[in-house]
Parts: C-alpha cells; structure tokens; sequence
C-alpha cells in the first residue's frame, strides 16, 4: 500500500484519516439514501419495501419534471460555455493589456465573486425588470453566465500567470504575431485550466437555487424551481430518480473529461 | 579528539529515507566552540546530518549525543541547539522583535529579560533600530541575520546554520561569512555549518568535514583538507587539481620514491606514507605548486616541455593550460609578477613546466575514468 | 502586433460592457431601488425616502435580522471547526490524492443543492435515518423532533457550505511554509503552541476567507430554511425573497440587501487588514486581480 506509508511520512495520525473519511461519508450519506430510495417501492422511504422500478416509470410519465431536468442541463450546458468564453477573454485581457478600466474590470469581478447569491438575484431581477427582458430562458442565461464568470477568471488568471512571461516575448522574438501566440501558445497551454472553468461552471450552474428562483419565468422552468414546489408540499419520490440520473450523468461527464483531455494532447 | 571536548556526537547512525540509505554507520564528533564546516555537493547527506543533531529527523540507528546527553529521542523543541535555516523562515505574522523573542517566550523567560536580551542581540547583529519591522520590510541580509539573532538568543550550545549565505549576492555573502566567524569567536557556541561552497568552507572554519554520497571523506583543518587531500573526490572538489597517474619504480628513503610520471617522466616524489615499489598512485599538483620558465632560461633542469595552449589573465594570477606531448593538460596559476609587467607566453609556445619539490601530494591511486 | 487592436478592442469591451451592465448597473440599481417608495402596482416609485431603512428597525424585521445573523454564524463555526481540521488533513495528501479527494466534494454538487436539502429533511424526519439509527442503537426511546427547529437549519448550512469553507482554507495550508514550523519547533514550541502561534495566525487569511464565503450567503439561502426550519421566516434570504416575489415591496427587500452588502463590506475589509498583517501574498486567489 503506497499511498499509506507516504501518508505516515507526512505525519498524519489515524485520527486525521478517520475525521476526512467521516466528512465524506457525510456528505454523501444523503445521496447515497436518494439513490437507494430511487429503488425503494416504499414511497415514504423510511424502511425499505422491495426494489421496484416504478418510480422511473412515474419520472418518465412526467412531462414537465422532465423539460425542467432538460432545462436545466441545457442551462448548465449554454452558460459553461458562455462563462468560458467571455472568462477567456476578460482574463486574457487583464493579464496581457494594460488598459484604463482594468481596475475597475477587476473589482467588478471580485463584486459578483463575494456578493451572496440572494444579492445577485436581486440586482438581475432588477435589472431585468428594468431593462425589459422578459423573465426566462434569456434571462436565466445571462444570470447564469454573470455569476459563473470570477471562477472561470480566476482559474484562467492563475493559470496564465503561472506562465514564464518570457514565453510570449520568445514567441514573438521568433516572428509570432498576435493571432499567433493566442492559438499556437495561450490556447494550447490553458486547455486544462479551460476544461476545468467549463466543468466547474457547469457544477455551479446545476447547483444554483436562489438566482434561478428570482430569474426564472413561467416560460422556461428549470429544476430547482420545478423541485421545489414538488417538496414543499410533500415527499416525491421522482426526486430521487432525478438525483440519481444526475449522479449518473456527472460520473459519466467526470471520465469523460479527463479521456478527451488525454486524446487532445 | 578526546571524547569529553566533543559537544555533538554522532555514533553509527543510519537515516533511510523511503528504503533510501542517505547515511550509514556513520561517526562524527564535534569539539565544544569550534566553527565546523561539513562540505559537499548536494545531495551528499550534509543537511540529513544537520536536521539529526537539530532533532528534525531521527535517525533509524545509531545516537546522537548533545554536551554528553543522549538526546536520540527528543523532538527539536527540546534540544538546546538551534538552527538558521536556509530559508531564514521568518514569521511573517511577527516583527522582528517578536520573531527574536519567540524562542525566549517558549522557555517562559520573564518579560524584563526577554526584552533586555532581545534588544542586546539585535544590537550585536546591528539591528537596533528594526526591532518593529516586520521581516518582508527587511533586505536579504537584514533578515539573515534576524535569523542568526533569533537563534543565538536562546544561548544555544551549538548553533547550526544550513546552507544560510547561498542566498545572498557575492559581495554581501563575504562581508557575512567574516561577520559570522566573528560572531562565533564573541559568543564562543559551536558552529556547525552545512555549504556547498568550498571558498566559504576554507575561509570561515575550524575544521571540514568533506561529504559525498552519504560517506565522509576526510575531516580536518581547511590547510589539511586543501594541502592533503586524502582522496581523488576530496582534491578535486576543493580547488582546482592536476592529477598525474604514476607508478613507485623504488623508495629512496622512508619518504621519497622513485616514480614514472604517466609512463614516460622518471622523477622524485615525496609522499606521506609508505608504498612497495610497483604501486599505482597519483600525484596531485595544485595550479599553483607549478613553476614555467622559457626553454631557453630553463636548461636541461628536468621536468616537463609542454605547448601553452590557453592563457587568462584573472588580476591576480596568470592561469595557463600547457598540453604535454602526449595530451595530458596540465593548469597552472602563477602570481602576476609586478616587476614584469609585460611578462607573458604567447599561444602554442613551447615552455618548461616543473612542479616546486615537495608541494606534490600523493594518494594510492583509485580507479579514475580518463 | 498587427492583429492586435481588433481583437484587443473585442476582449476588452465585450467583457467590460457585459460586467457594467450585468454587474454595475444592477448594483447601483439595487441602491437606488432601496431609497426609493413602494408602490403595489409598479413596484417602485418617486419620490426618494428613507422609509425602507425605518423598517429595517421594526423589531419584527430586526428579529429576523438577528436570528439569521445568529444560524448563519452557528453554520459558519460548524463549517469552520468540521472544515479546518479537514482541509488540514487534505493539505498533508500528495497532489493526486488530493485532486481525487477535491472532486469528491464536488460531485454532490452535481444533483443540486435543493435535492441535496431534501435528502436532508428526509434523514431528519420523525421516522428518518438518524431517529431510526438512534433508537436502534438504544440512545433515545423515542424521535427526537429534529426537522423544523433550528438545528435541522445550522445542520443543513453546514451540510451545504462546508466545501466552500474547506477550498480557501486548503489553499491556506498549502502557502503554509513547513520551515516556519521546523524553526518554531525549533526555538522550542510544543505541538499546542505551535498549533496556536504559527500555523492559526498564517492560515488566518484561509479561516476569514472561508467564514465570509459561508457567513454571507448562508443569509440568503431561503430553501435551506424553508425544507428545514418550517414555514418561518428563519433568514433573511426568505424576508428578501418575500418582499421581492410575494409582498412586492422592493424598496424594502433593496434595502435588506444593502444591509447585507454593507455587513459584506466590513466583513472584506477585516479580510484584508488580516491578510496584509499575514504577508502580502496569500489569501483568495483572486487578490492579484484586485
């Protein structure tokens, strides 16, 4: 067992892995009993009544669970990639140009990073409101973009200050004009980083409850807001089912992403 | 070396490292105020010794002995000795003060005199005036020596000091080696230092303690260490060195033989020890133990005729590579002669190279890859 | 650098105009919203008053304000004392094992925090997992009566927000230098002190980073104290949610935000004065932008 004895070097007392396991079976205690649930004929979940399929029947019955399911990856999906994109570009431009409003790109960038979520759902519903967008697809879009946008900033600002500076002088010492160390230079060596804003803006697009809340029109409903009218009333065994596809989809994405990086390089 | 002068001892210790073996029945003593120097390139065991005496490592066998106490077992936190670190590792979140005065403060030592003595020590490192900085205010070799201060102040019986002037720039690296020696004859602690760097090696220590994958090669005074080098690595790494092959033809007393020089030159070589006819050795020349002359001024005197293939000026001394006839290079360093100024060999002359009787130093040969 | 300016000009101001008018506006908006008066039919009007501060003070809206101030703060000492030691743990792992242990705190993410929430309320029922578990092993006789009261909310905060507080916290431990402890050890300190003196003052940047990226949204998460506390107004994430999407006085829910903005504010402020106390480096990795 390799892993352990380099654990005992580093000094780390069964105590310490004892307490990490524990946080983990935490925070994944409620999934496991979602998952388990899924399959549970009893509709309660308090004791287990036999395996059955019938709650994905139900699941598959309801049409608007499932448009709500398709939103909300389709969400996810669009604004990861929006995120990425315009991340991109605002941390390419605050790392390799020097311009007036730099700071204040920074600072508002920092503004969305720390402002809790029921403050940016405010200030979109107002804006919105004002602007006179209609409450729906586009405007879950947008939110979702705008509050993906620091965290892809950021992995994308890191990365490329982890750079040698001297890379794109010796780039352009060798004749490469701008275009140039962009594709043949930038774009190549933030793959990674890129690969990792997307998913992670996709993960906090598919977790986001209080913007959507706010954002959301009676058009285009996503998730969240579907769920929540299902609990609050009472148990839906449907839930379950969901979670479980989504667990489902997120193992499959997670061996996904690593074997495309691997086929890229 | 009587046992009760030794402050540090280091009996038969082995440290593996992840089945590694970075030492082995390993055996060192060091004397009570001496400055002591271990000396090696890296990755030779020199810190794995350092961080057994500070208590960071514990060794797999073996004891380690502090002023005549086992301390084989204890953590750093209780052992008297303390340590400058390669990297200073200051406490960013203290000011310079408090940095000095955390080792006083862990001992419980009262207020008044932790302030007394921390304000004493940074008068002595002449950073009164720095006591309310914080250490990233402060230049490379201000925060060198918070760290001396900081660990002086203790009144440590040993002080050890990893690597502690690789990080400064030329000029201010010798400006503190001779404040270090200086600060060790004041304080009277024991020294010990770990360094890479020869120089520094010869010019601050007592005594040398060479390494080099994990075995000493030779401990002594940096004359002893410089002058007679015990083996190939040991002249090799400290200053430069001319290696001649020969073979001992015949003694003519107890300590001067008959030898051929590379195969070819029969000469008289003093040794310092015995040898058998028919033993293989090497002779090794220092630049400087060579003496030139033009052909003509030399005569039939013996010695080597080579070809000067390369001459460089360096203000002191005047270095040259002579290439013999059968391609052996030869360096040598003369002092640049003030009278002539003018005095120079031309490239590709031939010259008359001799070495200055009884500077030679002559090792049992070892197996050299040439 | 001939192709320069266009593309210059297009990173530059796509992603300058987007933050202004997405960001900016809307903040300021959120501000002048706060002063202006309500109005049931178009939502906020002329002329500027103060009116919706007054009612920040009325001693219902206070309660709210003190309660949520008080769960927000319990889930943010639970994450902190779960979170420390954890990331500890996790910072002491090789890269590897550490990258596999990161995704394993963000695949919950992944099936979203409201079912998450659900789970939740379904392991704190009457007849859910944990009253099950503890009557089996004979510690209680009969249900303790979790779900709705205060706890379920601080356990559910917990539960949601602890990565959050466990990511600034292992960057923290990972700028930790480990000399810093050899040289405290050192100079003499035991494991307690060291605890203490060395590595809480230089993981201070982590611990507030972490407790503000908890503190402040824990406030606002409404479904966490909707599925779990009752149908209370237990946050002032429900109160703003209310105002906004139910009572429609807007003014008044700006105005609660403001409030949290301004907690925000003071709260990023003790932030930095603790990190420039630290060392200059160190801290949210987004300093360098700032």
């Amino acid at each position: 067992m390799k892993p352990l004895s380099r654990l005992r070097v580093s000094g780390l007392s069964g105590l310490g892995l004892l307490l990490a396991g524990l946080v983990y079976l935490w925070l994944y205690l409620p999934i496991m009993l979602l998952v388990m649930n899924s399959f549970n004929a009893s509709k309660y979940g308090h004791s287990w009544q036999g395996f059955s399929w019938k709650w994905y029947e139900k699941l598959w019955g309801n049409s608007a669970l499932i448009e709500a399911f398709t939103n909300s990856l389709t969400i996810a999906s669009l604004a990861a990639t929006g995120a990425t994109l315009l991340g991109a570009l605002l941390a390419l431009s605050l790392h390799r140009y020097r311009f007036r409003l730099r700071k204040l790109s920074s600072g508002l960038v920092f503004v969305v990073l720390m402002s809790p979520d029921i403050v940016l759902a405010i200030t979109f519903l107002i804006v919105f409101m004002a602007l006179g967008i209609q409450l729906g697809f586009w405007s879950l879009l947008i939110a979702h973009i705008t509050f993906c946008l620091p965290f892809v900033v950021i992995t994308l600002y890191a990365q490329l200050r982890s750079f040698d500076p001297y890379l794109f002088e010796a780039a352009q010492d060798l004749g490469a004009p701008e275009s140039a160390i962009f594709t043949r230079i930038v774009l190549p060596m933030l793959r990674p980083a890129i690969a990792a804003s997307w998913l992670l803006s996709f993960t906090l697009s598919l977790d986001d409850v209080i913007i959507s809340s706010f954002v959301t029109g009676p058009g285009y409903e996503i998730l969240p807001i579907r769920v929540f009218s299902m609990v609050k009333v009472g148990v839906s065994p449907e839930v379950n089912v969901l979670a479980t596809l989504l667990i489902l989809i997120s193992l499959v994405l997670v061996c996904l992403v690593p074997w495309l990086l691997k086929r890229k390089a | 070396m009587s046992e009760a002068s030794a402050v540090v001892q280091l009996s038969s210790v082995t440290k593996r490292f992840e089945q590694q073996e970075v030492l082995r029945e390993f055996s060192l003593s060091i004397h009570d105020g001496e400055f002591f120097t271990i000396l090696g390139p890296s990755g030779c065991g020199k810190t794995t010794i350092l961080r057994l005496i500070a208590g960071f490592e514990h060794a797999d066998s073996g004891q380690v002995i502090i002023d005549g106490t086992d301390v084989s077992t204890l953590g750093a936190e209780k052992r008297s000795v303390n340590t400058v670190f390669q990297s200073y590792a200051l406490f960013p979140h203290l000011t310079v003060f408090e940095n000095v005065a955390f080792g006083l403060r862990m001992a419980r030592v009262a207020r008044t005199e932790i302030e007394s003595r921390v304000k004493e020590v940074l008068e002595m490192v002449q950073l009164g005036d720095f006591a309310q900085r914080r250490p990233e205010q402060l230049s490379g070799g201000q925060r060198q020596r918070v760290a001396i201060a900081r660990a002086v102040v203790n009144r440590p019986k040993v002080l050890l000091l990893d690597e502690s002037l690789s990080a400064l720039d030329y000029q201010l690296r010798l400006k503190m080696q001779s404040e270090l020696k200086h600060l060790q004859r004041q304080l009277g602690i024991t020294f010990v230092y770990v360094t890479h760097d020869q120089e520094e090696a010869l010019s601050m220590s007592d005594r040398i303690l060479v390494m080099h994958q994990g075995q000493p090669q030779q401990v002594g005074t940096p004359r002893q260490i410089y002058e007679s080098p015990r083996n190939l690595f040991v002249a090799s790494f400290i200053g430069e060195t001319n290696v001649l092959n020969a073979k001992i033809l015949r003694a003519l007393d107890d300590y001067r033989y008959e030898a051929e020089l590379e195969g070819r030159y029969q000469r008289i070589i003093h040794a310092d020890r015995r040898y058998q006819p028919g033993d293989d050795v090497h002779v090794l020349l220092r630049p400087e133990d060579l003496r030139i002359e033009y052909l003509r001024d030399a005569g039939d005197k013996p010695g080597f005729v080579g070809e000067v293939k390369d001459r460089n000026y360096t203000g002191r001394t005047l270095d040259s590579i002579i290439e013999l006839p059968d391609g052996l290079q030869l360096r040598s360093s003369e002092f640049f002669d003030e009278d002539d100024p003018d005095f120079d060999y031309s490239i590709n002359e031939r010259v008359w190279v001799d070495w200055v009787h009884g500077w030679e130093h002559v090792i049992p040969a070892e197996n050299l890859n040439r | 650098m001939k192709f320069t300016p266009t593309f210059r000009q297009l990173a530059i101001w796509l992603s300058l105009s987007w933050l202004a008018v997405f960001v900016l506006v809307p903040h300021l908006l959120v501000l002048v919203t706060s002063f202006l008066t309500a109005d049931p039919s178009n939502l906020a009007v002329w002329p500027l008053s103060l009116d919706a501060y007054a009612r920040l003070w009325d001693p219902v809206y206070a309660g709210v304000l003190i309660d949520s101030l008080y769960l927000s703060l319990m889930a943010t000492l639970c994450c902190l004392l779960v979170g420390y030691p954890f990331a500890f743990v996790l910072s002491r792992f090789s890269p590897g094992v550490r990258a596999v242990c990161l995704f394993l705190m963000i695949i919950p993410f992944w099936t979203n925090s409201l079912i998450r929430t659900y789970a939740l309320k379904m392991l704190m029922g009457n007849k859910g997992l944990f009253n099950d578990t503890l009557l089996a092993l004979g510690i209680i006789d009969a249900p303790i009566r979790m779900i709705y009261t205060e706890f379920a909310v601080i356990f559910g905060l917990t539960y949601i927000l602890l990565p959050f507080m466990v990511l600034p916290l292992m960057a923290s431990f990972d700028r930790l230098d480990r000399s810093l402890l050899e040289a405290a050890r050192d100079l003499g300190a035991n494991a307690w002190q060291r605890f203490w003196r060395i590595i809480v003052p230089l993981t201070m940047p982590g611990i507030i980073a972490g407790c503000l990226i908890v503190f402040l949204p824990a406030m606002g998460m409404f479904y966490v104290a909707d599925l779990l506390g009752g149908a209370r107004n237990l946050l002032l994430g429900n109160l703003i949610k209310n105002q906004f999407l139910v009572v429609r006085d807007w003014p008044f829910g700006s105005a609660a935000s403001v409030a949290l903005i301004v907690l925000m504010a003071v709260l990023l402020w003790a932030y930095f004065q603790a990190n420039r106390r630290v060392s200059r480096r160190g801290g949210l990795e987004d300093e360098n932008l700032t």
